[in-house]
């Protein structure tokens, strides 16, 4: 890796809170307005979200970070089309939304191969090419020789790799990814950094990943967004340039990472006081 | 070092080594491991029975294994103890297979249908704790001293467990594949038909299970009230012939019968249940022999 003085310049800060002045909606594959979400009715009503406005080009690569009960995993069914806002507007312009999980989710009954090829079964491909996909995609998330297992018998980075391999037979061009290496130890994780950016390279996706870990954020988003907690709203948003490829170690992420640890920390202190 | 590379050097590492060469050299152990226990428990009961006999209890009726074994091995010598194991086990499939076809339907309609499960569920539960025998002066009445009358008992004791089987299973999905699953875009039947149903199949089978041990109990009481004119015997009718003769070596070997029976149509249900387990890793690998 190349290595210069000015590499290490701290990440331009786009906006400090919100609201904010939203991006050109044209090339937005993800867009949020106002939206909000509550649950419940009357005195036990609990507001999840709050207007948060947020939009994700397409190919961008954005993280969404904070605290317990920052209305994440909300956000995400929202976006996923699983429950709807309570007032606002979410648009996904009729883009297929796959969606990833901390657990990999597998059906336990189904071998590896099994189970991505029950994703492009739903879809409707026929069965001559699904296998053939089934194989591509396995090969995709390195797992050629693994496509007869079970669930079971993968370790816990094998399996969150058949659910990435999943969710791309879903042929989404945005993966949601709610917190998916949470539940793997750091060495796991850091090979599947790598492995999650080619893939999206390759693919050329649109990827909304929520996670608590601030290196994490900083190591992959082109973008990352702070969320307050109850409720949740955009309180800080971070443009981290990208200058060749990144590591979990680098300097440029580390910076990153104080701040929004500093962000984050922040805001927690808000709720102490 | 390139990132694949490590990856699959982790993936090696977290697999653990082979196992594959073990297993030819555990298999005659691990059937030993399996056959002693029970070949112990017989040995027992064996030796108790021997022991009552030896005391003298009952003396005039009370035969001891060293009589009654013989005369069973006398009994399968012939065509008849055969004929009639065939015309009962006759009677637990056809009873059977009625109470899994109506049971799998009521438990899928109430599993579905919040209504209907508001008005069966508790019904369903209730029906389980009605003694069968208590079914027949009923059954006699609507079906008459006929095959049709131990079916219907069969169902009514038979039915209730396998539908709570698949009512529990499919409450028990896990939330999370069904998000994943809706997701992926499996909705209405394709949903049940991929995602609940396979996952209910645990709990379907052990309801199975315990519908089998309900359905056989059915048949043997309906075997002793109901005599069939013109049918050939089953193994309950035997039984009251026994009883009438006051003969005890006979009435032991159908006991044995009965019991072997029930016990390798149960035993059918625990490996399916085991070889399920094992299929979806429920199963400590230590204890799966």
């Amino acid at each position: 890796m190349r290595v210069s003085d000015d590499q290490v310049t701290p990440p331009t800060i786009v906006s400090g809170a919100s609201p904010l002045s939203a991006e050109p909606a044209v090339s937005a594959a993800v867009a949020l307005t106002d939206v909000s979400k509550a649950y419940g009715t009357g005195l036990a009503q609990l507001l999840a979200l709050d207007q948060v406005s947020l939009t994700v080009a397409d190919g961008e690569f954005v993280c969404i970070i904070g605290a317990s009960g920052c209305g994440k995993s909300t956000l995400l069914n929202l976006v996923a089309g699983l429950d709807e806002p309570t007032s606002g507007e979410v648009d996904t312009g009729g883009r297929r939304v796959g969606l990833m999980f901390q657990e990999p989710a597998l059906f336990p009954w189904l071998t590896a191969a099994k189970n991505v090829e029950l994703a492009l079964r739903a879809r409707g491909v026929p069965r001559a090419e699904r296998r053939v996909q089934t194989a591509e995609l396995l090969e995709t998330v390195r797992l050629s020789g693994f496509g007869d297992k079970r669930p079971h018998e993968l370790s816990g980075g094998m399996r969150q790799r058949v659910a990435m391999a999943r969710a791309l037979a879903q042929n989404a061009d945005v993966l949601l990814m709610d917190e998916p290496f949470g539940a793997l130890d750091a060495m796991t994780r850091d090979l599947l950094h790598d492995e999650l950016e080619r893939i999206c390279a390759e693919r050329t996706l649109t990827v909304l990943f929520v996670t608590h870990n601030v290196r994490e954020a900083a190591r992959l988003g082109d973008r990352v967004i702070v969320l307050s907690s109850r409720p949740g709203r955009v309180i800080a948003e971070y443009d981290v340039p990208r200058r060749g490829p990144r590591r979990i170690d680098s300097p440029e992420v580390a910076n990153m990472a104080a701040i929004l640890t500093d962000r984050l920390r922040e805001e927690m202190g808000r709720h102490g006081s | 070092m390139a990132v694949d590379q490590a990856l699959q050097g982790l993936d090696r590492l977290e697999l653990g080594p082979r196992t594959a060469g073990r297993r030819a050299a555990g298999l005659v152990r691990k059937t030993w491991a399996a056959a002693w226990p029970k070949l112990l428990a017989i040995a027992l009961v064996l030796l108790v029975w021997q022991i009552v006999h030896l005391t003298g209890w009952k003396k005039l009726v009370l035969k001891g294994p060293d009589t009654v074994l013989p005369d069973l091995w006398q009994m399968a010598q012939h065509g008849q103890l055969w004929a009639a194991i065939g015309v009962t086990m006759k009677r637990a499939l056809i009873g059977y297979v009625l109470a899994m076809i109506i049971g799998s339907v009521i438990g899928v309609l109430v599993a579905r249908i919040p209504p209907l499960r508001a008005a069966l569920g508790s019904i369903i539960t209730g029906l389980q704790t009605m003694p069968s025998i208590a079914w027949y002066p009923f059954a006699i009445i609507l079906f008459g001293l006929s095959t049709a009358a131990i079916s219907f008992v069969m169902v009514m004791g038979a039915a209730p467990s396998i539908a709570n089987g698949l009512i529990t299973g499919v409450d028990y999905t896990p939330p999370l594949l069904l998000r994943a699953g809706r997701t992926m875009g499996l909705r209405g039947l394709a949903l049940y038909r991929y995602l609940i149903l396979p996952a209910s199949l645990p709990a379907f089978v052990a309801g199975m299970k315990q519908g089998w041990a309900f359905a056989w109990r059915s048949l043997m009481a309906g075997e002793l009230v109901v005599t069939i004119a013109g049918q050939a015997p089953g193994l309950g009718v035997w039984l009251n012939t026994y009883q009438s003769n006051l003969d005890f070596a006979g009435a032991a070997s159908i006991i044995i019968v009965i019991l072997v029976l029930g016990i390798v149509v149960d035993g059918f249900f625990s490996k399916a249940d085991m070889a399920l387990r094992r299929r979806r890793g429920l199963l400590d690998p230590s204890l799966s022999a």
